[in-house]
């Protein structure tokens, strides 16, 4: 999926995340991630975040998490809704979102 | 005999509200993706369902999925994303006659067969919301053997009826009518939410008349009300006594060949032995009234 445009999705509320993307200024795939349980669950949410754009086929673009404590399910459809969004998808692939 | 006394309401686009819920253990969870979520957040929240509806703690309680109307951009793909998810209930709200039911069963149906999930295992309820669709309760009520249920919504109802909310008068005979079709169809009927938190006395009154008229439960807006639903339902110390001398000595009957049984000269048969049965059961599920 090719992020087109930017788009947000989210919310900033406990227990939830904002995550924006954008086409980017390079040509790459940057994820910047912030968190107020960085230092616990960095690596899960990155790792939760990179999987979820790899199953979509999100190669390229910014995208930018500010996490509030969220679950993973919660991350996984923050920015599985923003990539459509950006994307301008008008189907969705079920199997990528499983 | 699956417990509904309690359906929760949660708004599906509320990520703090769908990662927690589950804590408050009501008999049924159910994820609104219609009146509760604004037009531009429909796309998120039917992502952050499909979601949610895969946790782990989700395959331990009952979970619903109120779509949006087929008939709107949204229902559709709301429905692919409930069934696809596993959803155990789909609840159709504004049903107005037995052939929407038959059109979401043939679209349930279509979507469980396109994502290998096994064919009939996706449950259905419907909401009725209107006068039309309480004079045809019955017939919606036996539209599908997928109906767990069918339910009052009293917002829409009211309105469509040019009345308001009072002291219950305005849903008398809708309340009877889906009551009645839901017996004839020996499925189970929900009752409308209770919508103003602090007054806690009509809420009770209004438990109290929907228990006695044999409502199986009530649809629920907010964790609060489901311990004082659950008590409501629950039987008496005196009550579960009773139940379950009639348990036993049907039990014992049965084991004696007999095919009626009295306990203190009064005769106990088939319905007398269920009702004690669900007397007991819900005494398991929530002890006795406090």
């Amino acid at each position: 999926m090719k992020i087109v445009k930017e788009a947000l999705a989210g919310t900033l509320e406990s227990s939830d995340l904002l995550v924006k993307v954008s086409p980017g200024p390079g040509t790459g795939l940057e994820v910047v991630i912030s968190s107020e349980v960085m230092q616990q669950f960095g690596l899960q949410i990155d790792h939760v975040v990179r999987d979820t754009l790899a199953r979509l086929g999100v190669t390229a673009g910014l995208v930018v998490v500010e996490d509030k404590g969220a679950l993973d399910c919660a991350i996984r459809a923050r920015v599985q809704t923003a990539v459509m969004r950006g994307a301008e998808a008008q189907t969705i692939d079920w199997s990528a979102l499983s | 005999m699956k417990l509904r006394r309690s359906m929760l309401f949660l708004p599906g686009a509320n990520a703090a509200m769908l990662s927690t819920a589950f804590v408050y253990k009501p008999d049924s969870i159910m994820f609104d993706l219609e009146d509760a979520v604004s037009l531009r957040e429909k796309d998120s929240a039917r992502i952050l369902v499909f979601n949610a509806l895969q946790l782990p703690v989700y395959r331990e309680i009952e979970t619903v999925v109120r779509i949006n109307p087929l008939n709107t951009p949204f229902g559709h793909l709301d429905l692919e994303a409930a069934v696809r998810a596993g959803v155990d209930v789909v609840r159709l709200p504004k049903t107005d006659s037995a052939e929407d039911v038959e059109v979401l069963e043939r679209e349930v149906e279509r979507i469980e067969r396109a994502c290998g999930r096994e064919i009939g295992s996706t449950k259905l309820m419907a909401a009725i919301e209107s006068a039309s669709g309480v004079i045809n309760a019955l017939a919606i009520a036996k539209a599908s053997p997928r109906l767990i249920g069918i339910a009052l919504a009293g917002f829409d109802y009211v309105m469509d009826m040019q009345t308001e909310r009072g002291d219950g008068t305005e849903l008398f005979y809708a309340r009877c009518a889906v009551l009645h079709a839901a017996r004839a169809a020996k499925i189970d009927a929900f009752d409308v939410v209770w919508s103003d938190l602090n007054d806690e006395a009509g809420f009770l009154k209004e438990v109290d008349l929907i228990k006695r008229l044999g409502f199986n439960g009530k649809s629920l807006i907010n964790p609060r009300q489901i311990e004082l639903l659950h008590n409501a339902y629950a039987p008496t110390e005196e009550e579960v006594e009773y139940a379950g001398r009639v348990v036993t000595a049907a039990a014992e009957g049965e084991r004696k060949g007999l095919g009626v049984v009295s306990l203190n000269g009064k005769m106990i048969d088939g319905p007398v032995i269920d009702h004690a049965r669900r007397v007991l059961q819900r005494a398991e599920a929530s002890g006795t009234r406090k």
